[in-house]
């Protein structure tokens, strides 16, 4: 095999070795363990970088190895998986070294950084996924190892979480497995193909498609938390901050979303899935999502569940830039990706350093916290003001581009649901920024740990920095080369203006 | 024809081996262990020589002796024979190997399970090996004379009244079997599968068998509702004699049904394929629903095989070479992982001293690979990828959907859920913190380990498809397995 076919084989094994060497070794080897998580962190992305140079000088990535009889295990990286893997290998680096840093001295290491690493190597599995039993193997496999990061805790809540994660996500999986082999039985192959493989099927199979349609998007739409199957988010905010950043940001919701996006584009194919009508319905039920979780957030004072809720809400901008069926959507939402993850985690972070430093775990209680670290509010205010939209935040970019592109695809309506999500993302934000900034500190913090001079421990400190650097940078350069809005008007380019 | 000659070779030591084993464990009890060990290496790798020389030459009839049949009694072997003889081997061996660890301190039921797991396999074997109905008869009662006497075994009351009632339920159903046997000798005057399979035709004596045979074999394989006497056997036996029963004794009776439904009886069956089904898909959801409801861990893991074997039976009513395939690949996948289930229950049991499921704390903190071997093996019984349990749903479920049957669809994903759900109220529970109230019993780290390749396998069996159901196809026990829609 060539190291085109390799290269894929090495993305999956960077973390999937450490995770089980990491598993094998003891408790106590928490210098090995650390060294072990960052070189696979290090390894994985140079990879990646190393592939996003060569896809760009036009080689390609491949591999297929045989798995059931007529299908394969078929992984390949096109500029699609490209993003998904640039995104969650780099997010992955940061958010290992804030997991160093937040669970010092906790128990249950081991455990806790073997299955991080499987979940990681679902993801990419995730992204690099060549057809539709692929995805799903993946899929399947990141809620498995996502589990014991969420019951990670041991307590009887982390563990009721953990079953109502799982009773939704194998529901979900349930339905996709449903969908797909309904889907091989019709169409006979599951490849994925640029534009979609279901076109040239005869119209006697139309309403089964539609049948497919709805399993896929359910399936789907449990890990992306469309209303109504959100309902295990906010129940999993009890796992650590760490976790929650990967939940939220880099792995089970994004692939989720990734999900739909791979099964409007390549699967059904853009236009012919608006043929059969089910675009619409897809991006109703995307703009209910959208307001419901910004709604449902207001009113919640838990901070981390008041994340959450906006996590339901911004993550349908995805499948809403996808279902407006139009290129300049499609690039709005397929960017969102990115940018929602690079915001998104940040704000996690924040979350867990005031939870960690300060013992704060409530919107209530972060009046004047913003004198008392102000590096990280400011970097919790470059997050909060890019999901609301403010310009230059990478947030911006993407709403411009779904507006501008439900114009342009001559649907209106969806201005005003982006315009409503922004007035409530205001409405649910500016209130922490105004009590961190302005209020006055209480005389003590529920429960306060000092790291020295510094407001936190460096590990902590550092990953919200450069996430939020980076949400400001892919907002500001966005026209530049190899930002995310480029590769996503590559993708959308291929979408719809085959060659 | 040398070739053809070591094959027979091959299937005739797979019958002499254990049995030999068995007879000098008995006679040398104080060596019983060793000997014990030793003839399942020797079995297993002569299981490994008639596969070898099955691919060389492909599937055939061996007459001992010489003589043919009518007169003479033949050996058969083709690729459904040989993935269930690999079966057996694999998950015997592993028990063999377990069984020293576990009975370490009683040396009287060391010695006497050696006998008996010896004859049990000698059984299994020549059950898989014998082209003739009586020889079938023959291994059938010695397999389940053999498991009942390993049931008892514990010697526990709750383990004396399963073993009863199991008694009584195999020698029911040999009954049945018999009388059907003896219906079809009547009619044909032959006993050779092959023989009489160019002969049945739609007769009332071929119904008459047909039924007296198969519901003997459904008592013997528990098909729901004949299963009632499975969950007190399987669960109150030692935990390696469960993991025999459970993966392996209800195998034979099933594989003996599914043989004589592709050689004598699928032609005739009518409707009663789909009766099975029926029955199949009551054992997934009440197999699982009972499952869910158990506080102990050990009779969640029998209930368990309940539903599980319900699997099987689908295959009967969309009967193509697929759906036969993908049930054979569930039953293989099945003995690994639920012989990995019961061993890490065991182990569970022994270094707790009880396996109240709501009091499993810490366990997977104090023995994380018995753990970590149940939830592997968890993740192979509810069919999620990769496992071998995923691949021989996605085929049967992909063979419904083709034919139209979603009822059977929704029965496959149904059971996958509550299996989910049964299996993960156990593992949610091995990861909460309490204190744990009696002095645990250290457990040797090889019995983990066991438990833990049993269900590795069962999982890597989901990645290695192609070539298990290859070796299916040798002689084409089960048709053309078409995979493309």
């Amino acid at each position: 095999m060539s190291w085109s076919a390799w290269a894929p084989l090495a993305v999956l094994a960077s973390s999937l070795v450490p995770g089980l060497v990491i598993f094998a070794l003891p408790e106590s080897k928490r210098r090995t363990r650390t060294a072990l998580n960052l070189g696979g962190a290090l390894l994985k992305l140079g990879l990646i970088l190393a592939i996003l140079w060569g896809v760009s000088e036009g080689q390609t990535y491949g591999v297929r190895l045989p798995f059931l009889p007529g299908l394969d295990l078929a992984l390949r990286i096109g500029p699609l998986s490209l993003l998904f893997l640039v995104l969650s290998a780099g997010l992955w680096l940061v958010t290992t070294i804030y997991a160093v840093g937040y669970l010092e001295g906790s128990p249950h290491r081991r455990r806790f950084f073997g299955f991080f690493s499987l979940c990681v190597t679902a993801t990419v599995g995730v992204a690099m996924a060549d057809n539709l039993l692929t995805f799903v193997i993946f899929y399947e496999l990141l809620s498995l190892a996502t589990y014991p990061l969420v019951v990670h805790r041991g307590t009887e809540v982390a563990r009721r979480a953990g079953q109502i994660y799982l009773a939704y996500t194998i529901l979900g999986g349930a339905l996709l497995l449903l969908g797909t082999v309904w889907l091989y039985t019709i169409a006979g192959t599951l490849d994925f193909t640029p534009r979609g493989f279901l076109e040239r099927l005869p119209e006697s199979q139309h309403p089964a498609l539609v049948g497919i349609f709805v399993l896929l998007i359910a399936g789907l739409g449990v890990k992306a938390a469309l209303v109504p199957f959100h309902g295990w988010l906010p129940q999993a905010m009890v796992a650590p901050a760490p976790v929650s950043a990967l939940l939220h940001a880099v792995a089970v919701v994004k692939a989720g979303a990734f999900g739909i996006v791979v099964v409007v584009y390549d699967v059904f194919g853009v236009e012919f899935a608006a043929s059969l009508g089910v675009t619409t319905p897809l991006a109703v039920l995307a703009s209910v999502t959208i307001i419901y979780g910004s709604l449902r957030a207001l009113f919640q004072d838990d901070l981390k569940r008041r994340l959450a809720f906006s996590t339901v809400s911004q993550v349908s901008y995805i499948a809403l830039g996808v279902a407006v069926a139009g290129p300049i959507a499609a690039i709005g939402g397929v960017v969102h990706l990115v940018h929602q993850g690079l915001m998104k985690i940040t704000l996690f972070f924040c979350a867990g350093n005031l939870a960690e430093t300060l013992g704060i775990h409530k919107v209530s209680e972060m009046n004047g916290v913003g004198r008392r670290m102000p590096w990280t509010m400011a970097a919790f205010t470059v997050g909060a003001l890019g999901m609301i939209g403010v310009p230059p935040i990478a947030g911006f970019v993407s709403k411009w581009y779904l507006g501008l592109g439900a114009l342009e695809a001559n649907q209106p309506w969806v201005i005003l649901v982006l315009a409503g999500s922004s007035l409530l993302n205001a409405a649910y934000f500016l209130p922490i920024l105004h009590a961190a900034w302005f209020r006055e500190p209480p005389k003590s913090w529920p429960e306060e740990q000092r790291f020295g001079s510094a407001e936190t421990g460096w590990m902590l400190l550092l990953p919200p920095l450069v996430t939020a650097a980076l949400a400001l940078g892919v907002g500001l350069f966005a026209s530049m080369p190899f930002t995310p809005l480029e590769w996503a008007r590559l993708i959308a380019e291929l979408e719809f203006y085959p060659r | 024809m040398a070739s053809a000659v070591s094959a027979l070779g091959w299937g005739v030591a797979l019958i002499l081996l254990p049995l030999t084993g068995a007879v000098l464990a008995f006679v040398l009890r104080p060596l019983a262990t060793r000997v014990g060990v030793g003839t399942a290496l020797a079995t297993t790798l002569a299981t490994g020589g008639l596969a070898l020389a099955l691919v060389e030459t492909g599937s055939g009839r061996y007459p001992i002796g010489g003589w043919e049949a009518p007169l003479g009694i033949a050996l058969a072997a083709d690729g459904l024979s040989l993935l269930m003889l690999a079966m057996t081997a694999a998950v015997g061996l592993a028990v063999s190997l377990y069984v020293p660890g576990y009975f370490r301190d009683k040396p009287r039921a060391s010695a006497d399970f050696w006998p008996l797991w010896l004859f049990l396999w000698a059984g299994l074997n020549g059950l898989y090996l014998s082209a003739d109905l009586f020889n079938l008869y023959v291994t059938l009662e010695l397999i389940g004379l053999a498991a009942v006497a390993l049931a008892a075994l514990a010697g526990s009351a709750d383990a004396l009244a399963g073993a009863m009632r199991y008694l009584l339920v195999s020698l029911v159903g040999s009954l049945f079997y018999l009388l059907g046997v003896a219906l079809l000798y009547h009619a044909y005057g032959s006993l050779d599968i092959a023989i009489l399979a160019e002969q049945v035709a739609a007769s009332p004596p071929v119904w008459a068998a047909l039924g007296l045979i198969t519901a003997g074999l459904l008592l013997k394989t528990a098909l729901f509702p004949l299963h009632f006497w499975l969950p007190p056997a399987h669960a109150s036996a030692a935990a390696p004699v469960s993991a025999l029963l459970s993966a392996l004794v209800v195998k034979g009776s099933f594989y003996l049904l599914l043989r004589l439904w592709l050689t004598l009886f699928g032609a005739e069956a009518g409707g009663l394929g789909t009766l099975l089904g029926l029955l199949g898909a009551g054992a997934v959801l009440w197999g699982s629903l009972q499952a869910l409801r158990q506080t102990r861990l050990k009779l969640l893991i029998a209930y368990s095989t309940v539903a599980q074997l319900g699997y099987l039976f689908l295959a009967f009513p969309l009967a193509t070479g697929l759906a036969w395939g993908a049930a054979v690949y569930l039953a293989l996948a099945h003995a690994l992982a639920k012989a990995a289930m019961f061993l890490a229950a065991g182990n569970i049991l022994m270094f707790g001293g009880h396996d109240r499921i709501a009091d499993l704390d810490r366990v997977a903190q104090r023995l994380p690979l018995s753990v970590a071997a149940f939830a592997l093996a968890g993740v192979s019984i509810m069919g999620l990828p990769p496992s071998g349990g995923f691949v021989g749903k996605w085929l049967l479920l992909q063979e419904a959907i083709a034919q139209g049957a979603w009822g059977w669809a929704a029965v496959l994903v149904l059971g996958g859920l509550l299996a989910a759900a049964y299996v993960f109220r156990v593992i949610g529970y091995a990861f909460t913190q309490a204190e744990v109230p009696q002095e645990p019993h250290a457990v040797p780290a090889t019995l983990g380990w066991i438990a833990f390749l049993l269900a590795l396998g069962a999982v890597l069996l989901g990645l290695v498809a192609p070539q298990p159901l290859a070796l299916l196809g040798i002689g084409a026990p089960l048709g053309e397995i078409g995979t493309a829609p």
